[in-house]
């Protein structure tokens, strides 16, 4: 009987580790099969698989980002409009002048700052719910954003357009920056005092709090981690479109796709569960969809049906087995 | 702290300046003036064929691209996002059919995203089968970098948005915006007295083609003596659109229409009726819902086009360039009717759906009207 | 099922004399409008004002169902794209085939919120992400089904309830039937959380779902039949935006968003246990009373979203601090 209760918790431990894996495989072996079935053997070549996960980068940086704030209990939608004003932003401060880039940068970057600040302030200290709070601040921003500029604006100087198109060969840089980026969040979630507050803060925030935790200090740097992450991710798509516009976050639906790969990851959206490979793994899976459904000549509207259900099923695929009460 | 937010004041502060400083620039008058001449210029090429026709003389030799078939035809698309889409990649698709020598048409739609359409035209690059990329892309400025990464392996043809360079075989579309903006003042400034009250109405900011649309109509009509009562953004939603009118109505007469895009003008054509207002002259566009409405009321009325076959006319060019025939070049443009009070009925169709575009050039084409929806 | 499903029965009590705010607020906005526009205190000002806005105000009321049991319906919007689109198919430009397309759209509004519930309830996906794979899904449908772009018109007589005015009346001068719509389904939404059980329950599982199944109440079913009433109210207010303005294939877009805003205006809190009928439909009333004052003001559509972003989130702020003073 005791032996029961010790190990069935470990059992759902390795589930939700290996998960993501086994979703992945899902993913890359159907790819495969179209591939084969189509007979576009032309795409099952090393660069042409290295391109597939160039194709989500500015979603993955977000991604990670997102991880931190679903984590700690939160959520962000405000990601997609801040990645519209810091790429606007960027843009017109370079303005095709070398010398500026890292200015724009360092004001990205506080721009980013700001915003998660700002947000983690209005969760904690106003105790406003998590989304309530980001939709308003998307809906700030994005109008602050509007009333100045309604097209593209700025451009980006060709030094910094290295950052999208530039690499080793197909190995591109901001493949590699992703990458790294990636690491040190692992780094930071598995090693460090603030990753094993955001676990102890999403799993359970009153008892972390008699832990001694200050859980609102926790949270507030979540969401401030993840509006940084979020400000790169303007950072490249200026870069990629060489100049930004401010339609290019809600273009790309960043803000509920970067929450889908996220739990397509395995982290839970109550909080305290999940990890950042198992959202890299969700940004490759996401990735691969897209390029199955190109492979496979799917319709633009077939594909949205298909992947709502996708989502669906993927987060039902973790869900289904726990026994606790959802809304 | 206060350094952070000095920071971000000052960050905004640079983001104002600079955002007035860059903006685009939608009122240029010598392009006014040139799209102005164009819509008279007797186009050349075979009559009743507009799709085949071109304003501008000027041919690219394309002998170095000549292929044997069967071809295969890639196609990026921005997307099938809006009706005017539809009716045209419908107009796209059954002009690959006409031509036995396409062996196969690979279509990559970026669902409106310029990030992801450019990750398909590598996807199309990487994939090393296409005989020719035909782009339709997202926005101008963003999709530059990919065409002439595409222009140095494969000849590239773009209609509809253009691009920033001269690397494609040719860029195919018809007159443009402020064509489209001065059709539709001119028949107001003909059909209302002076200092008669006009409602402007507009989809959203932004779009290059609806700015210079709008900046074209807005000249013509102030140089008439027209009043402008006001210039106010539907987002294309027919519920807004005649909210809109009707509390423009509740303050004043409106003696005319002028809207840059006619999906939402039965909304706002209905807001007088359903008012009891008599309908004042309107501007829309070539959407069957308009058209039969116009008809059916009577209306003053005419309906700038924005055509869509010039999706056949990018076919028509691929297929030219891969037989190493001449085509239009470094632009195909293409001639751009308003469809007006004497040609309505040649347009009107009940059978096709609502927001079916008449100017398709399609009316002969095999699978017409069910492949565009009609009964 | 007695007294214990009633949540905390003496809050209830303490709570009667309080006016919620959001009366006070609509009430100064529409002095406000009517200082600005002495037309709108006109009855077709105020009327059309109404009929506008009767669409939001159902689907507000049908959300806070779902708000109240402790989740969110992010589905609405695409259910009500698929009700006007797939309407304008179905009906085929036949007047008589209104009633039963009618009752096909309130049976395809049934099925989905069904859908909804059964995801949520048995393979334990959080409602956000449930119906957000809905909404995602349900627009590809209704593009599918229509090919991308509308494929028929709507008929007069299914276009009546949101566009006919019933005029020369006495006094009021005219009726738009979509004000009579709102006022036969916003009554009956009102009975069915405040008067019956089941209203009762909705409110015990969203306060406590462990301590409402404990008590006894069916959670599983209680939870389905809130996302139920939210899509067939989605289905009402697709019929009166299609009745209003016509066949387009966006016009849901937003709704969902809009809704949440209009109940959370209306003081229900998130995550469940409270929120009034009447009040989440002022709070629709009051967030166009919104919009029609910044557009007499002549201030853009950005200025709107900043506005509509800085009340959501002071309307939230405002309730927690109200419920802190108010002893929870």
């Amino acid at each position: 009987m005791t032996d029961l209760i010790a190990t069935r918790p470990k059992l759902a431990f390795r589930f939700d580790r290996w998960a993501p894996a086994l979703l992945l495989a899902i993913a890359l072996l159907a790819y495969v099969v179209i591939a084969l079935y189509t007979g576009q053997t032309q795409y099952l070549t090393v660069d042409n698989l290295i391109s597939v996960l160039g194709r989500s980068i500015a979603l993955g940086i977000t991604a990670v980002g997102q991880t931190f704030a679903i984590l700690v209990a939160s959520i962000d939608l405000s990601v997609a409009s801040l990645i519209s004003a810091v790429s606007v932003l960027t843009s017109v401060i370079m303005n095709g002048n070398p010398a500026m880039v890292l200015p724009a940068i360092a004001a990205a970057l506080a721009l980013g700052l700001v915003v998660g600040l700002v947000n983690g302030l209005i969760i904690t200290r106003l105790e406003v719910n998590p989304l309530i709070a980001t939709l308003g601040m998307s809906l700030i921003i994005q109008g602050c954003l509007s009333a100045f500029v309604s097209n593209f604006a700025g451009s980006v100087p060709p030094e910094f357009q290295v950052f999208a198109y530039g690499g080793f060969g197909s190995l591109s840089y901001s493949l590699i920056f992703l990458a790294l980026l990636a690491v040190a969040a692992w780094f930071v979630l598995r090693h460090t005092r603030f990753g094993s507050d955001i676990y102890a803060v999403g799993g359970n925030k009153d008892a972390a709090r008699v832990a001694g935790i200050k859980t609102a200090r926790v949270t507030i740097g979540a969401h401030i981690l993840c509006s940084l992450c979020a400000a790169m991710a303007g950072l490249y798509l200026a870069s990629r479109l060489r100049s930004g516009a401010p339609w290019i976050g809600s273009d790309g639906v960043y803000d509920l796709e970067s929450i889908a790969v996220v739990v397509i990851g395995g982290t839970i959206l109550a909080g305290g569960r999940g990890g950042i490979w198992g959202t890299m793994a969700g940004v490759i899976i996401f990735s691969l969809i897209d390029s199955i459904f190109n492979l496979a000549g799917v319709d633009a509207f077939a594909k949205q049906v298909l992947r709502g259900i996708i989502i669906v099923a993927a987060v039902a695929f973790y869900a289904v087995r726990s026994k606790r009460l959802v809304a | 702290m206060k350094k952070i937010l000095a920071l971000a004041l000052a960050a905004g502060l640079a983001l104002t300046g600079a955002a007035f400083a860059q903006a685009p620039n939608f009122d240029d008058p010598a392009e006014f003036a040139r799209q102005k001449a164009l819509l008279t210029t007797t186009p050349m090429g075979p009559a009743d064929m507009p799709w085949e026709q071109y304003l501008v003389d000027g041919m690219k030799d394309t002998a170095s691209f000549k292929k044997e078939g069967p071809y295969t035809v890639c196609f990026s698309n921005a997307g099938v996002n809006n009706p005017w889409r539809v009716v045209g990649f419908t107009d796209l698709q059954q002009e690959v059919a006409l031509h036995p020598e396409i062996g196969e048409l690979v279509h990559v739609d970026a669902e409106g995203s310029d990030d992801k359409q450019i990750a398909d035209i590598d996807d199309l690059l990487a994939g090393g089968k296409c005989s020719i990329l035909i782009v339709s892309p997202n926005t101008t400025a963003a999709l530059t970098p990919a065409v002439e990464k595409a222009c140095a392996v494969l000849p590239v043809i773009v209609f509809d948005r253009g691009v920033n360079t001269d690397c494609p075989v040719t860029f195919v579309h018809p007159v443009g915006g402020y064509g489209f903006g001065i059709q539709g003042a001119e028949f107001i400034a003909a059909n209302v007295k002076k200092g008669a009250n006009v409602l402007m109405l507009r989809i959203l900011p932004g779009v290059d083609v609806l700015e210079t649309r709008y900046s074209g109509g807005k000249h013509v009509l102030e140089d008439a003596g027209l009043n402008i009562v006001g210039a106010e953004f539907t987002d294309g939603d027919n519920a807004k659109t005649k909210s809109i009118v009707e509390d423009y109505l509740q303050r004043g007469t409106i003696d005319a229409v002028w809207m840059d895009a006619g999906a939402t003008a039965v909304a706002a054509v209905e807001a007088f009726q359903d008012g009891g207002y008599p309908i004042p002259v309107f501007v829309g566009e070539d959407q069957q819902d308009y058209l039969q409405t116009w008809q059916a009321n009577g209306m003053t009325a005419i309906a700038p086009t924005y055509p869509t076959y010039q999706w056949r006319t990018a076919i028509i060019a691929a297929v030219k360039t891969l037989k190493g025939e001449a085509v239009p070049s470094p632009e195909w443009i293409l001639p751009q009717p308003a469809i007006t009070m004497d040609t309505l009925d040649k347009f009107v169709n009940p059978k096709m759906p609502p927001l079916h575009y008449a100017m398709c050039g399609c009316e002969a084409m095999a699978n017409y009207p069910t492949a565009w929806g009609g009964q | 099922m007695t007294e214990q499903t009633l949540p905390h029965a003496d809050r209830r009590k303490r709570q009667l004399p309080q006016i919620n705010p959001v009366y006070f607020v609509l009430a100064a906005l529409i002095v406000a409008i009517v200082v600005m526009n002495p037309a709108f205190a006109e009855p077709t000002g105020y009327m059309n004002f109404l009929k506008r806005a009767a669409p939001l105000a159902i689907l507000a009321a049908g959300q806070l169902y779902v708000i109240v049991s402790g989740g969110f319906d992010l589905s609405v919007g695409s259910v009500i794209t698929l009700v006007v689109v797939g309407s304008s198919i179905l009906s085929n430009n036949d007047p008589n085939s209104t009633w039963w397309v009618i009752a096909t759209m309130f049976a395809i509004g049934a099925g989905v919120g069904l859908i909804n519930g059964l995801v949520v309830c048995y393979l334990k996906v959080p409602s956000l992400i449930a119906t957000l794979g809905m909404m995602i899904t349900l627009n590809g449908v209704a593009f599918m089904w229509s090919g991308g772009s509308p494929r028929g018109y709507l008929t007069d007589q299914f276009r009546f309830f949101g566009r006919v005015n019933i005029s020369d009346l006495p006094l009021i001068r005219i009726l738009p039937v979509a004000l009579i719509v709102l006022i036969v389904l916003g009554f009956a939404l009102y009975w069915l959380m405040h008067r019956t059980n089941l209203g009762r329950m909705i409110h015990a599982i969203g306060d406590n779902p462990r301590a409402a199944n404990l008590a006894g109440v069916p959670v599983n079913r209680v939870r389905i039949l809130a996302f139920i009433v939210s899509s067939l109210s989605a289905v009402a207010a697709g019929i009166m935006l299609g009745g209003f303005a016509g066949v387009s294939t966006d016009v849901g877009t937003g709704y969902e968003l809009q809704a949440i805003t209009a109940a959370v205006l209306g003081g229900a809190q998130l995550l469940g246990g409270r929120g009034s009928v009447p009040a989440a439909i002022a709070g629709a009333l009051t967030l166009n009373a919104i919009f029609t004052l910044l557009n007499f003001l002549g201030l853009p559509q950005p200025i709107r979203q900043v506005v509509q972003g800085l009340i959501l989130i002071a309307a939230v702020a405002v309730a927690m601090q109200r419920r802190k003073h108010t002893g929870r």
